[in-house]
Parts: structure tokens; C-alpha cells; sequence
């Protein structure tokens, strides 16, 4: 029997320590890839825990997925096209406020996340204290306090990342209220979106990013490095967007 | 210095603080990365060292420090707040 590979995928702001958290992961069983058709390069690795074999990804550290930066597009279609079973959005202890940012904005996208609070050492020394219960029931997913660097909080982060990729996590990732004007405009799309695009992407969030104008998820999802757009239908997307 | 009088961001000395009250710019793209780096209405701003060549100018915002060009710190509107060092 061939149990299946898992593929989780890490994340974060810069200097975070995702590949900190890579390699300790990973142990010396890594290697580097080009991701095809960019210049960014990502490390993948693999790691077993519990007897599951995981495919871990080491994304380049963006601030954002909008910006529409060479490594804010990898970490962006990394999500959308390959859906990583697990996405663990690393974010640093003493900066969350910064941090939170592109954790709401992945939440937005999936929502099979798990939200690693690193460098949990700095923060003690700095005299800051983080209610991780409480942040996991506002984000409505799991919030795991570790320290890649002290290899502190890895077996909990692992147990976690087990138990989301074999289905007994139920999540309820925060989503955000917008302005009437613009939930208006989603609702108006959502039901096109999924016309379109079936189930495979997260429609409420292409809707806003059509709606932000993205021309660069549009460039994407015209070009997909899968076959995911239902054949055909992929023109009445890209059409109905100008008639918002 | 001029204490609580408006101003650009790129009109701070290092050393100043910065409360920022608008983010004004006509470029999207650029509007929605000066937000995605922490400049945001009503955050704080520590004006740090200016580049050997005068430009760009190292900003700490949301504990991080940024380095943001002229072209980019001219939209950020809002108030100086104080001065030390
Ligand atoms: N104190 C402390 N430092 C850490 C910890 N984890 C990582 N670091 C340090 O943080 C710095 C950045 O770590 P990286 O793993 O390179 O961070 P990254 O997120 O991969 O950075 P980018 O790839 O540039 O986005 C390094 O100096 C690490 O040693 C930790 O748990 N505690
Ligand atoms: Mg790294």
C-alpha cells in the first residue's frame, strides 16, 4: 500500500525563520529548485512524522500577496495552484501586528492553515506576551507558539500539521467584512466565479482581487501551470470582469 | 523642526517621528505596497538614516525598518510628532 505524501507549504513575512523552521524540519534531506518559468528559486524538502511522509515547501518571505512582486506571485500561485494540504504561515512573535497581514490574507485563500508563532524566545526576552488560545479563536484556526532556532514547540507544530493534513481539524478562518459597496460587488460575482471556475479556487477571493483590478492573478489564471479552469469558459471570465 | 504641522514623510528629518495620516497615491499597485510594508493611516513612523547619495531613506514602521525612495515616501501624508537623537 503507497500512503499518500502530504505537501505542506511554509510561509511568512522576510526574516521569520521559515527556513530555520525548513531546515529543522527537513534535516539535511533538502535540496533547491526553480519553480518553472521564475527566477525565484524555493527549497524543497521532506520530512516523516507518525509515520506520514510531508513534502515541505520553503516559499520566498513576502509581506503580501498583491504587490504583484516576483516572489509575492510565487508564494501566491504556489497557493492557488498547487494547494498545499497545510499551509503554515510563519510569523514573528515581536512584530504580529506587521505580521498578521499576509496571515489574513492566506486565511482569505484557505483554509487549511496553521499559524506558527516563532521566535517565541525573542519575545519572552522582550517582555511580550502572546494568548495563543485567544489569537486561535479570532483567526479561527490553529495557533502554534514555537522557536525554530531553540527547536522549541516542533513536535506540537508536526502533531498539529498530522492532524489538519489527515482531516480532524475543523477550521473557521476569520473572513473579513468589507465595505457595502464592495460586498455588493462580490456577491454580484461569486455566482460568475463559480460558473466559471468550479470549485478547484476560492471564489469569494478571486472576486475581490477582480474586483482590486489584479491583472496579474488574471495572467495567471489564463496560464495556470495545471489544467484547473474549466476548458472553454476561461474567456467569460476574464469578459465579465470589465462589465463590474 | 516643525512639530505637528503636515507634511510629506519625505519631508522628515532622521530622528523625527511620524504619524501618518493619509497614504495618498495615485499608482494602485504602489498604494496597495505602501500599505503591505506598514505604512498605514494612524501608524508611527521612526525617520532612520538617509542613503550616502540622499536617497533612498530608512524608515522604522511596525517594527521592521523599510527603505522607501522619494517617489514613494512623497504620498505619505501626516503630522511630525516629536524628535529625539
Ligand atoms: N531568536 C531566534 N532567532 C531565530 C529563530 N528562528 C530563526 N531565527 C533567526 O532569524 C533569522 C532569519 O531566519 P531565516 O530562517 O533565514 O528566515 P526566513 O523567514 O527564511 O527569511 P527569508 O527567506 O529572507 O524570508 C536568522 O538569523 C535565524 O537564525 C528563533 O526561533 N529564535
Ligand atoms: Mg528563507
Amino acid at each position: 500500500m503507497m500512503d499518500k505524501t502530504y505537501t505542506v507549504a511554509l510561509m511568512g513575512n522576510p526574516n521569520t525563520g521559515k527556513s530555520t523552521l525548513f531546515n529543522v524540519l527537513t534535516g539535511l534531506r533538502q535540496h533547491t529548485g526553480n519553480w518553472p518559468g521564475k527566477t525565484v528559486t524555493h527549497a524543497e524538502g521532506e520530512c516523516r512524522h507518525r509515520g506520514t511522509l510531508y513534502r515541505i515547501v520553503d516559499l520566498p518571505g513576502t509581506y503580501s500577496l498583491y504587490s504583484n512582486s516576483a516572489d509575492e506571485e510565487v508564494a501566491r500561485d504556489f497557493l492557488l495552484f498547487q494547494r498545499p494540504d497545510v499551509t503554515i504561515v510563519v510569523v514573528d512573535a515581536t512584530a504580529l501586528e506587521r505580521n498578521l497581514n499576509l496571515a489574513l490574507q492566506v486565511l482569505e485563500m484557505t483554509d487549511r492553515v496553521i499559524i506558527a508563532i516563532n521566535l517565541m524566545d525573542e519575545a519572552k526576552k522582550k517582555g511580550i506576551h502572546i494568548n495563543t488560545k485567544k489569537l486561535a479563536a479570532k483567526l479561527g484556526v490553529p495557533v502554534v507558539p514555537i522557536s525554530a532556532r531553540n527547536r522549541e514547540g516542533i513536535d506540537a507544530l508536526l502533531d498539529t500539521v498530522d492532524a489538519m493534513a489527515h482531516g480532524r481539524i475543523n477550521t473557521n478562518p476569520l473572513s473579513i467584512r468589507y465595505s457595502p459597496e464592495i460586498e455588493r460587488g462580490i456577491a454580484k460575482l461569486l455566482p460568475l466565479v463559480k460558473d466559471v471556475m468550479g470549485d478547484t479556487y476560492p471564489a469569494r477571493w478571486i472576486a475581490l482581487r477582480l474586483l482590486d483590478g489584479d491583472t496579474s492573478l488574471l495572467q495567471a489564471l489564463k496560464q495556470p501551470p495545471q489544467p484547473l479552469i474549466k476548458e472553454g469558459n476561461a474567456y467569460a471570465c476574464c469578459g465579465s470582469v470589465k462589465s463590474v | 523642526m516643525a512639530q505637528g504641522k503636515r507634511c510629506r514623510l519625505s519631508d522628515t528629518k532622521p530622528g523625527d517621528r511620524f504619524r501618518i495620516e493619509k497614504v495618498d497615491v495615485p499608482d494602485p499597485v504602489l498604494k496597495r505596497r505602501l500599505l503591505d510594508l506598514g505604512f498605514v493611516p494612524g501608524g508611527e513612523v521612526k525617520v532612520g538614516q538617509r542613503s550616502p547619495l540622499g536617497d533612498p531613506t530608512a524608515y522604522r514602521v511596525c517594527g521592521t525598518t523599510i527603505a522607501l525612495r522619494k517617489e514613494e515616501s512623497d504620498y505619505i501624508y501626516g503630522e511630525t510628532i516629536d524628535h529625539d537623537g
